[in-house]
């Protein structure tokens, strides 16, 4: 019997971090996807990330739509919490866990179909109320779960693998999530490790909504030659504009950066993010500037990666809702549940 | 980096770490699937191909193999492929219509060979298939040579012994027992095409120190385990010393508690970590309550009135560095320790009474033959020496390999043929995939630890002394035994073009063997692995560069489990699992070649037929 199961061993060369754990006690189960695709570099992105990070796994609630995309976060943080949606509901079954108990990491997994069409008013939502979670889109330019239909994000010209070629044109959750006023956007590739686990770090530590947009493509229905989501193309257009490194609380800063080359925003936990500019013509905090930079490279047929808003001011949904402190499973009994004569009262007041 | 060049045989082989280790390249993980699948025979017979003794071997040999197998540095222990072989020869079949015959016309050569040890058995073994006639002089009455007279019954059965051996002398080797070789040039006026000289290292090396010849309770390891099983000797004295600790003196040891001794004690001047025994005999030996005595360094027999007293140590202190060698050492008292015998087992010696100095064969300062580590030729043409002769004591697996280069050797003087340009050895590989996520071998990884062979139990066992004391593996042993290996052979082959550096292979890897970097100078690449290269022995795999980046796909082979994901998950092939066969000539492969002309294509079709 052939065994297709990623087996457990414990070699010499594995490393354990601050908590004893080793990079495998990060993984879930046996991925389903094809092979090959994208999907399953971002779910080994997010097992790197929460590894070096020493997040015990069971801080961490997973919540997903409905696509190939959503399925992920069964490849991964197999002791974590999760929670799988209806297609393009994800935002708010997230908004409802976090407002119950904010000592949870909310990670989010979507795709363009889940966050772009059926969940495009969730998604929207959620940005706008700044729920504090790294939402991550699995971005291929299609519906792959359902064999290959061009999604919301598909590019005009993009041809699909039988040849007919998209119209309409794409909707960039980068450039939605910076006009409705995100604070936290970036996008990168899921063929590019070095760039998208710095990114997937400081979208968990952010307070508020974290947007990560990944290119990741679908080798079975996206990935040949007229595709504009495919590996190569992606490749070949995307353009590194800041890039980010991720420093954890106490840990000096090693690496030697060019005097105004480096901006470094220390996040709400005493770790820090260095924003590297790469393009010297680009400004990462400035909203307004940002977005058409993007539009117009966009326009020229490159797609701008990196850190590219940022913003660790702002209130999040807790801050402007003053949810609970504590979570709601640590209340006692009576403070949840105060009885009918404190519902009596209450209701008085709207008499 | 240059992409690794993996066409030639060695990039592969290597990977088989067992084979590389394995002096006659043993194909262990074919036999040990093949063992999975109950064909026992089928799994004797390739042994045998290699190494000629696989009833033996699969008891006492050497196993250069098992600290080199792959298992070991993914996990604590190899696995036991020295015991798998010989389950495969414990459960085999009547095999003897498959196995080489002489053919009825023969050549017309005359090969006389000195000695029946294994290293002259392997030559008769590889060329009376051929047609030689081959003429064994040996000077003992039995054959078998040092398996017979020094490694004991209870490790080493007779019958495993006389069985195997019979395999080769049944197709007709004239075998002259009691028969000492007495002088070189006589032998060499007899006509004979070839001589080999496979007499061994027979000399044990004494200890002269005051007393040595006062007393006749000192004995030479080496001939007293001769004595012991040709029966000469039935006893020893209850109190016994064995001086030194190598592998004679675990057989020393042990032999002395069958003989009625109930305390002995193993003297070595070294600590442990410089002890030339391999473990597993100092395991089995101190099992049996043998105490093993570190840093005494033998001084005096105390010898009164013809009777032995006893042996005076000096007590000796190490300073040892943090990589263990040693810096200094010096006396700090000296000890008497009371005995009964003494049995000295420090070493052998080549010996060659019997070959005149004049008569061509050159010998260097040390009285050593000069012997081309290739062709085994002497500075005689047409004499050749091998096994222990050859470069002195080693074990029996090189002199099976000695036998088999020599007998290669022997073919082309006969023929008159370049001793050097020998056939090349070869490496098939063929796909293992069989169809969707369908591997042609078991491609699990079982975590099991190794399996522990029972023994007769402590009391059983001194009864007699030639009980057996390893009983071989249980059936379920086996089936859990052979899970443990790792199928080295099912190499990782790849296609530079195909890869779309999806990196699916790289998070797939169970052991993050892989990584897609830029490349660069060695020192850089290796500094940007996955996982640090923990061993540099281990080779490296560079390929050419990718078609989307112009980054390399760098494989460190050192944990590779062979699992096969990285295959599995690629979306475009570019990794492949992919079966090698590696192609080692013999004799018989020479003969062919003569015959058809086209050396590689005989070598290929004789290892299937063969
Ligand atoms: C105590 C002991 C234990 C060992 N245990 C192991 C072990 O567990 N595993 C292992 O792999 N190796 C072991 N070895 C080593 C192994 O036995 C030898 O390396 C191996 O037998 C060498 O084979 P050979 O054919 O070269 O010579 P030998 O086995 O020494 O055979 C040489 C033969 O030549 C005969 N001979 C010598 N001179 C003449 C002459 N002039 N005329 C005619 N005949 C002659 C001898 O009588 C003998 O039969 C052990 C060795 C010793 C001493
Ligand atoms: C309510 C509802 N409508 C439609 C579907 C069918 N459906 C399943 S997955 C999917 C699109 C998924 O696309 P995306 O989020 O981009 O995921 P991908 O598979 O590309 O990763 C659709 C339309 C559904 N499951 N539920
Ligand atoms: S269909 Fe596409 S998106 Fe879905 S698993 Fe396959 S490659 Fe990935
Ligand atoms: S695991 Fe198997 S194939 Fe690999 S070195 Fe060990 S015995 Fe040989
Ligand atoms: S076979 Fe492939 S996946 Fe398995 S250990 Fe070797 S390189 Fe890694
Ligand atoms: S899985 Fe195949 S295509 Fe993908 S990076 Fe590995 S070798 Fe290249
Ligand atoms: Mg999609």
């Amino acid at each position: 019997m052939t065994s297709i199961a990623k087996p457990k061993i414990v070699h010499r060369g594995l490393r354990r971090n601050a908590l004893g754990l080793t990079i495998r006690d990060y993984e879930g189960g046996m991925s389903t996807l094809c092979a090959g695709c994208g999907h399953d570099s971002v779910t080994a992105a997010i097992v790197q990330a929460f590894f070096e990070l020493d997040i015990p796994p069971h801080r961490v609630a997973k919540m997903s739509g409905i696509g190939c995309s959503s399925k992920t976060p069964a490849y991964f943080l197999g002791a974590s919490h999760g929670f799988n949606a209806v297609h393009g509901r994800m935002p708010s079954i997230a908004t409802g866990a976090g407002a119950a108990n904010r000592d949870l990491y909310l990670l989010g997994i979507s795709g363009d179909g889940d966050s772009l069409s059926i969940g495009l008013g969730q998604f929207a939502h959620a940005v706008r109320r700044n729920l504090d979670m790294l939402y991550v889109i699995e971005n291929n330019g299609v519906y792959g779960l359902t064999k290959g239909q061009f999604s919301a994000s598909a590019d005009v010209g993009s041809k699909a693998k039988r040849g007919e070629e998209n119209r309409q044109p794409p909707i960039d959750p980068v450039q939605m999530a910076m006009a409705l006023g995100g604070t936290f956007v970036a996008r990168s590739f899921s063929g590019d490790k070095d760039q998208l686990v710095p990114l997937i770090k400081a979208g968990i530590r952010h307070r508020g909504f974290a947007l990560l947009d990944v290119l990741s493509p679908c080798v079975t229905f996206n990935d040949h030659e007229a595709s504009t989501k495919s590996y190569a193309y992606t490749r070949e257009f995307r353009h590194r504009v800041v890039n980010a490194d991720f420093i954890p609380p106490r840990e000096e800063i090693k690496a030697a950066y060019d005097e105004g080359e480096v901006m470094p925003i220390e996040l709400h936990d005493g770790s820090r993010v260095l924003l590297r500019k790469i393009s010297k013509d680009y400004n990462p905090h400035n909203r307004g500037a940002a977005i058409d930079y993007i539009r117009s490279h966009h326009r020229a047929g490159e797609i701008v990666t990196g850190l590219l808003y940022m913003d660790e001011g702002d209130p999040d949904m807790h801050g402007l809702n003053n949810t609970s402190r504590t979570p709601l499973n640590e209340l006692p009994f009576e403070a949840l549940c105060p009885g009918a004569d404190a519902l009596a009262s209450l209701q008085r007041r709207f008499r | 980096m240059q992409p690794t060049k993996t066409d030639g045989t060695e990039y592969f082989h290597r990977v088989v770490d067992c084979q590389w280790g394995c002096p006659a390249h043993t194909d262990v993980p074919e036999y040990i699937r093949l063992i999975a699948q109950g064909r026992f025979s089928d799994a004797y017979l390739l042994n045998r191909t290699s190494n000629v003794f696989p009833g033996i071997l699969g008891r006492v040999c050497d196993r250069p193999c098992e600290p080199a197998c792959r298992r070991g540095r993914v996990e604590e222990k190899p696995v036991a492929i020295c015991r798998l072989k010989r389950v495969a020869a414990d459960h085999r079949d009547d095999v003897t219509a498959r196995l080489p015959r002489a053919p009825a016309q023969k050549n017309g050569k005359r090969v006389a060979l000195v000695g029946a040890g294994c290293a002259s058995l392997t030559v008769a073994n590889d060329l009376m298939p051929l047609g030689y006639e081959c003429v064994i002089f040996e000077a003992l009455d039995k054959p078998g040579g040092l398996m017979r007279t020094n490694i004991p019954a209870f490790r080493l059965p007779a019958h495993v012994l006389d069985e195997e051996i019979a395999y080769i002398t049944d197709m007709g080797v004239d075998l002259r027992l009691s028969t000492p070789v007495e002088s070189m040039r006589g032998l060499l006026e007899q006509g004979f095409d070839a001589v080999f000289v496979g007499s061994g290292a027979p000399r044990g090396k004494d200890l002269d120190l005051p007393g040595r010849h006062d007393s006749d309770r000192i004995h030479i390891g080496i001939d007293w385990l001769e004595s012991v099983a040709f029966e000469h000797v039935s006893k020893i004295g209850e109190r016994v010393l064995i001086i030194g600790v190598g592998n004679t003196a675990m057989d020393c040891c042990r032999t002395s508690l069958r003989l009625g001794a109930s305390d002995v004690k193993v003297m070595a001047r070294k600590p442990r970590a410089f002890f030339k025994a391999s473990d597993w005999e100092l395991e089995d030996a101190e099992e049996e309550r043998v105490e093993i005595v570190v840093n005494h360094s033998p001084k005096e027999f105390v010898v009164e009135g013809g009777k032995l007293l006893g042996m005076k140590f000096d007590r000796l202190e190490y300073d040892i560095d943090e990589r263990g060698r040693i810096l200094d050492s010096r006396v700090v008292d000296e000890v008497m320790i009371p005995c009964d015998d003494v049995v000295l087992a420090i070493g052998q010696d080549n010996a060659f009474p019997w070959i005149e100095r004049d008569v061509g064969v050159e010998f260097d300062k040390w009285d050593v033959p000069v012997v081309d580590p290739v062709t085994f030729e002497s500075t005689l043409p047409g004499v050749f020496f091998g096994g222990d002769a050859a470069f002195g004591p080693k074990n029996i697996i090189w002199a099976v390999e000695h036998g088999h280069q020599a007998a290669i050797s022997i073919h082309r003087h006969c023929h008159g043929a370049p001793l050097t340009e020998r056939l090349p050895r070869g490496v098939n590989l063929t796909s293992a995939k069989m169809g969707i996520h369908e591997w042609s071998y078991s491609n699990d990884f079982d975590p099991a630890a190794r399996r522990i062979m029972p023994h007769v139990d402590l009391k059983s066992r001194f009864k007699k002394l030639n009980i057996e004391v390893e009983l071989g593996f249980s059936a379920e042993q086996v089936a859990t035994e052979v899970e443990r290996c790792l199928n080295c052979d099912l190499q990782t082959v790849f296609t530079a073009e195909a890869c779309i550096e999806c990196d699916a292979c790289i998070d797939i890897c169970p052991v993050d063997c892989l990584t897609i970097t830029p490349n660069g100078e060695q020192e850089e690449i290796e500094a940007r692995l996955k996982t640090p290269r923990l061993e540099p022995d281990q080779p490296l795999y560079v390929s050419a560069e990718l078609k989307q980046t112009g980054r390399v796909m760098v494989k460190d082979e050192n944990l590779c489990v062979h699992c096969g994901l990285c295959a599995e998950r690629c979306p475009t092939g570019a990794w492949d699992m992919q079966k090698s066969t590696l192609v080692v000539p013999y004799a018989v492969h020479e003969l062919a070649a003569d015959e058809t002309g086209s050396s590689e294509e005989t070598c290929h079709r004789a290892r299937r037929t063969g």
